[in-house]
């Protein structure tokens, strides 16, 4: 398995995204391609899944869209990822927060850590 | 023809340059010793045979380990013959990745791939199985279904696909790309899958 983490380790390119964690509210900038056209697109959503370890770490950004539940998977290295903004956040008390694929309004809301526990 | 013997390590999945995600396999091949140059005056044919992974001297038989101390080197587990190689390499030489491969290169995989046992023809051969789960149908979802007609030609014709022994063979994977090479390390990073389990032994062919 060691060599399969070395080759890992030399694709791996991009880290100086800001840390975030399960319960933030960011936002992704990607690129999409439409035929010949490059244009960027913003998703803004709550982080509800970071799995993975290295080049195979990916994060689930879940957000409502017209009272409907839209989620998207990045993996953290993938190159269309311009950029990822962290505008919140959150307290959370799981890993993985699929409680709130079953709950709608007010109560899908995630409150606010005060104190940012960056050491 | 090149190559150059190596180790599958396993797979992982790496971004090419569009940002596509490709699946990949990681493969630990060479340095091989040249353990004999075959010419077409003393053999018939021009061949290179190349030498990889050490073994125990008290495996190896007599005449191998013959073999090998004529080519100057230690005993080796895999010894694989290359016909019409053109490395400018003499007996006892070491080939190594770079040698052989460059990035991009487009390459053959020769492996053993692994062993399923005793299958029947749904899963060895992809069939369908016969009919419906109901209707009075029983023992027949993953039967292969008729195997011929009967007076004419009265004899079941050969090659039938059957149920039999499945995997656990020679199996070539063609046209792989190199993706990435890793000299230093021997780790050579092939696009897509290549027949095995992991840590068996393959042939990557040029």
């Amino acid at each position: 398995m060691d060599s399969i983490q070395f080759v890992q380790e030399q694709m791996l390119t991009k880290t100086d995204f800001p840390a975030f964690r399960p319960g933030d509210t960011i936002v992704v900038t990607y690129r999409i391609v439409e035929g010949a056209k490059e244009r960027n697109q913003s998703f803004k959503g709550d982080v509800i899944k970071i799995t993975g370890e290295g080049l195979n770490k990916t994060f689930t950004v879940r957000k409502m869209s017209n009272g409907v539940g839209v989620e998207r998977i990045w993996p953290m290295s993938s190159p269309s990822i311009t950029k990822i903004e962290v505008l919140k956040h959150g307290k959370v008390r799981r890993a993985k927060l699929y409680y709130l694929r079953g709950l709608v309004g007010k109560k899908a809301r995630i409150k606010e850590r005060q104190r940012s526990t960056k050491k | 023809m090149n190559g150059i013997i190596g180790k599958k390590i396993g797979m992982t999945s790496i971004f090419d340059e569009n940002g596509k995600n490709i699946a990949c396999t990681v493969i630990q091949a060479g340095p091989c010793v040249v353990t004999q140059v075959k010419t077409e005056e003393s053999d018939g044919y021009n061949a290179m045979q190349l030498g990889y992974a050490e073994a125990k001297s008290k495996n190896t038989s007599k005449a191998l380990q013959g073999h090998f101390d004529k080519a100057g080197t230690t005993a080796k587990r895999k010894v694989v013959e290359f016909r019409d190689c053109d490395l400018e390499k003499d007996l006892g030489d070491t080939v190594t990745l770079e040698d052989v491969f460059e990035e991009g290169d487009v390459v053959d995989v020769v492996g053993t791939s692994k062993g399923k046992g005793f299958q029947g023809v749904v899963k060895r051969h992809g069939f369908g199985g016969v009919g419906d789960a109901t209707h009075g149908q029983h023992n027949r979802q993953r039967a292969p279904g008729s195997i011929g007609a009967a007076s004419y030609p009265a004899k079941v014709v050969k090659g039938m696909k059957m149920a039999g022994q499945t995997g656990n063979k020679r199996v070539k994977m063609t046209n792989l790309n190199v993706v990435k090479l890793f000299p230093e390390q021997n780790l050579l990073v092939i696009r897509g899958a290549v027949p095995g389990s992991r840590g068996s032994y393959v042939v990557i062919e040029k």
